[in-house]
C-alpha cells in the first residue's frame, strides 16, 4: 500500500499537524519509505495468533475507587499558555 | 580533569560515606566538569540545586544516615519530570514547561540520597537514534566530538563517557539506552518492561518505554537499578514484585549458565568488526564457565518492522495530548483547530511530524486490521520466539548491541536507514525483555557494545555474566579521560 499526497494531508489534518504543499510532498515520500519497509509484515503467517496486549504477564492491579489526589488548581493551570478563574482559555469553540 | 569526576558510581558513594571527600567536592568537581565541555550533553545545568542537594546529603552522613547513592552526583535525561525543574523532552513543544510533580523513578533516587546535576539532551520525545532530532542542538560524542553518541539516550551516554555525571538516568523504547550506551563505551541496562514505574517520564510507547541507566560499570548500573525500580500505585504496568539486590547478584557467577547465540541476528553482510566483536563475547563467557547454544529466533527479522507499527501508532496517540491548551507551546489561532494544527506544526520537529502521522495512518479507519493488528500477532509470535528459547534451557542470549560503531552527524539523512540501528535492541523491547550493552571492544578506535537479554524479571541473572564480559574486555574511556 502507499499513499497520495491527499492522502498525507488528510492524516495531517486527523492529527491535527498543519503541512504546506512542500511539507506534505516530501512527507509522501518519506511515509511511503516506510510504509515499504514495513510491508514485509504480509510474509508472516499469522493465522490463529492472538493479537500482543501487554508487554508482560499479570493482571492489572485495581484499587479501591475513590479520590487521591486532587485539590491543586493552581499546580493545574500553572503551565497553561492562557488561563483565568480557575479555567483554560481557547478560541471560542460554541456561536 | 579532576580525579573525583574519573571515579565510577561506587566508589563516589564509598568515597562519601567514608568521608574521604565530601558530596559537595564531588558535585563542585562536575560542575565545573559541565561548565568546561563542548559536548552538549545538557538542556538544563541545575547548579545551585546541586550543591544544596550535595549539602543536605553530606549533613545526612554526618548525621551517621544516608542512602545508597548519598552524595551520588547524576544527571537525568530530560524525558523524567523534574518538580520545579524544566523539562522539554527535547522539544519545542515542552521548550517552557516547569512540571509541578516528580517521576517515580527520579523521586527514588533522590530518596536514596543521589545529587541531580541536571537535565539531559536526547532525541525529541526519544524518537531517534543520534541525538539528531533535538530541539536543543545535537550531542557530541566524547570519542570524538564530530561523531554522534547515539541516541535517543545520547546526552546520557555522552556525560557519563564524558565525565559528565557519575552516571545518568535513560529510557530505551527501541534501543534508546543500550544503542548509546554501545557507541559511546559505557553499559546500559534497559530493564524488563513494568520494573520501573513509567509515572512521570513522558511517554513515547507505553507498551514499550523502560527507564534504566546508563553507567561507567556494571556494578554501577547494579546499584543504580536497585534504587530506579519499584512498583508504584501510580503506575498500573509497574510490576509487584520485590526489587532484587542486584549488586550481591553480582557474584551469582557464570559456571554452568547456557547462552544463545542466535543465528538470525548475523546480518547479511555482517561487518567483520561485528563478527570478531561477537565471537570474541562468546569466548570470553565460554571461559568464564559458560556454555554457548546456537539457538534460533526465526521472526527477528520482522521485529523491526512491527516496532515502527506498534511505537508509531502509540505514540500518535500519546502525542495528542500536546495541543496548546494547559500547557506547552501555543501559536494563537481565531479558531480552535487552526490553532491545534498551528501549534503542533511548529512544536514538533520533523522525525516527531513523521512519526506521529504514521502512526495515525496505521491507526485510521480502514487499515487498522492491515497494520496495527497485525503487527500486534507478530508482536507475539517475536515474543514466543524468546519464550520457546528460554523454556529449553537457555539462561541468557549474547548478542552485539548496534550493527557499527558511532558515526558522523549528518551521515544518516534517509529515515529507514537510521531506524536500522535498533536491529539488534528492538525485538528484547517488544517482548518486553530485559537487555544490557556492555562495552566489548574497539572498531577504528571506537567502542562497539555487546548485548545480553534475559529472561523477564531476571536483571539478576544478567548481573554476573555482564560483570564477565567487562573483566575481560576492559574500560574504554575517551581519548584525555580515564
Amino acid at each position: 500500500m502507499s499513499v497520495t499526497t491527499e492522502t498525507v494531508r488528510r492524516v495531517a489534518h486527523l492529527a491535527r499537524i498543519k503541512v504546506d504543499e512542500a511539507e506534505a510532498d516530501r512527507l509522501t515520500g518519506e511515509l511511503n519509505a516506510i510504509l515499504g519497509f514495513v510491508e514485509r509484515l504480509n510474509a508472516v503467517d499469522i493465522e490463529g495468533v492472538e493479537p500482543m496486549t501487554s508487554a508482560v504477564d499479570t493482571a492489572l492491579r485495581q484499587r479501591a475507587d475513590g479520590v487521591n489526589d486532587g485539590g491543586n488548581p493552581d499546580a493545574v493551570l500553572k503551565n497553561a499558555p492562557d488561563a483565568d478563574d480557575g479555567f483554560f482559555l481557547v478560541p471560542k469553540v460554541v456561536e | 580533569m579532576s580525579a573525583l569526576t574519573a571515579l565510577p558510581l561506587s566508589d563516589v558513594a564509598v568515597g562519601i560515606k567514608n568521608k574521604t571527600f565530601t558530596a559537595r567536592e564531588v558535585t563542585d568537581a562536575y560542575l565545573g566538569a559541565i561548565d568546561a565541555s563542548s559536548l552538549n550533553a545538557f538542556i538544563t545545568v541545575t547548579a545551585d540545586a546541586a550543591r544544596a542537594m550535595a549539602d543536605a546529603a553530606d549533613a545526612a552522613v554526618a548525621r551517621g544516615e544516608g542512602g545508597a547513592l548519598a552524595g551520588v552526583p547524576l544527571g537525568i535525561k530530560d524525558l523524567f519530570c523534574t518538580k520545579g525543574v524544566r523539562t522539554t523532552a527535547g522539544s519545542n513543544i515542552l521548550g517552557t514547561f516547569v512540571p509541578p510533580y516528580e517521576s517515580t523513578v527520579t523521586q527514588n533516587l533522590w530518596d536514596a540520597g543521589a545529587v541531580m546535576l541536571g537535565k539531559l539532551n536526547l532525541d525529541e520525545f526519544a524518537m531517534g537514534s543520534s541525538n539528531e532530532t533535538s530541539a536543543f542542538g545535537p550531542v557530541g560524542n566524547p570519542f570524538d566530538e564530530a561523531l554522534v553518541p547515539g541516541g535517543s539516550s545520547g546526552g546520557s551516554a555522552a556525560a557519563v563517557a564524558g565525565r559528565l555525571c557519575a552516571a545518568a538516568t535513560g529510557t530505551d523504547t527501541g534501543g534508546s539506552i543500550r544503542q548509546p550506551a554501545a557507541l559511546t563505551g559505557t553499559v546500559g541496562l534497559k530493564p524488563t518492561y513494568g520494573r520501573c514505574s513509567r509515572w512521570g517520564t513522558v511517554a513515547f510507547a507505553s507498551s514499550l518505554d523502560q527507564a534504566g541507566p546508563i553507567t561507567r560499570t556494571v556494578r554501577d548500573a547494579a546499584m543504580m537499578l536497585g534504587v530506579m525500580a519499584s512498583v508504584d500505585s501510580k503506575d498500573s504496568t509497574s510490576v509487584d514484585r520485590p526489587v532484587d539486590d542486584y549488586v550481591a547478584a553480582l557474584e551469582g557467577g557464570v559456571k554452568g549458565k547456557r547462552i544463545g547465540i542466535p543465528k538470525e541476528y548475523r546480518v547479511d553482510p555482517m561487518p567483520e568488526a561485528l563478527e570478531a566483536l561477537w565471537q570474541t563475547g562468546e569466548g570470553w563467557l565460554r571461559d568464564a564457565g559458560a556454555e554457548i547454544v546456537p539457538i534460533s529466533l526465526p521472526h527477528t527479522e520482522y521485529a523491526l518492522p512491527a516496532y515502527y507499527i506498534v511505537a508509531t501508532a502509540e505514540a500518535s496517540s500519546n502525542l495528542a495530548r500536546y495541543d496548546g491548551v494547559r500547557y506547552g507551546l501555543r501559536v494563537p489561532a481565531d479558531e480552535i483547530v487552526a490553532q491545534y494544527e498551528a501549534t503542533r506544526a511548529a512544536g514538533f520537529g520533523d522525525e516527531v511530524k513523521r512519526r506521529v502521522l504514521i502512526g495515525t495512518y496505521v491507526l485510521s479507519a480502514g487499515y487498522y486490521d492491515a497494520y496495527y493488528l497485525r503487527a500486534q500477532k507478530v508482536r507475539t509470535l517475536i515474543k514466543r520466539d524468546f519464550e520457546t528459547v528460554f523454556a529449553g534451557g537457555v539462561d541468557a542470549i549474547l548478542t552485539p548491541t548496534a550493527p557499527g560503531p558511532a558515526f558522523a552527524r549528518g551521515a544518516t539523512l534517509d529515515p529507514v536507514e537510521m531506524y536500522l540501528n535498533d536491529i539488534f535492541t528492538v525485538p528484547v523491547n517488544m517482548a518486553g525483555l530485559p537487555g544490557i550493552s556492555v562495552p566489548g571492544g574497539v572498531s577504528g578506535g571506537l567502542p562497539l557494545g555487546l548485548q545480553l537479554i534475559g529472561r523477564p524479571f531476571d536483571e539478576a541473572g544478567l548481573m554476573p555474566l555482564a560483570r564477565a564480559l567487562e573483566e575481560a574486555a576492559g574500560h574504554f574511556a575517551a581519548p584525555g579521560l580515564c
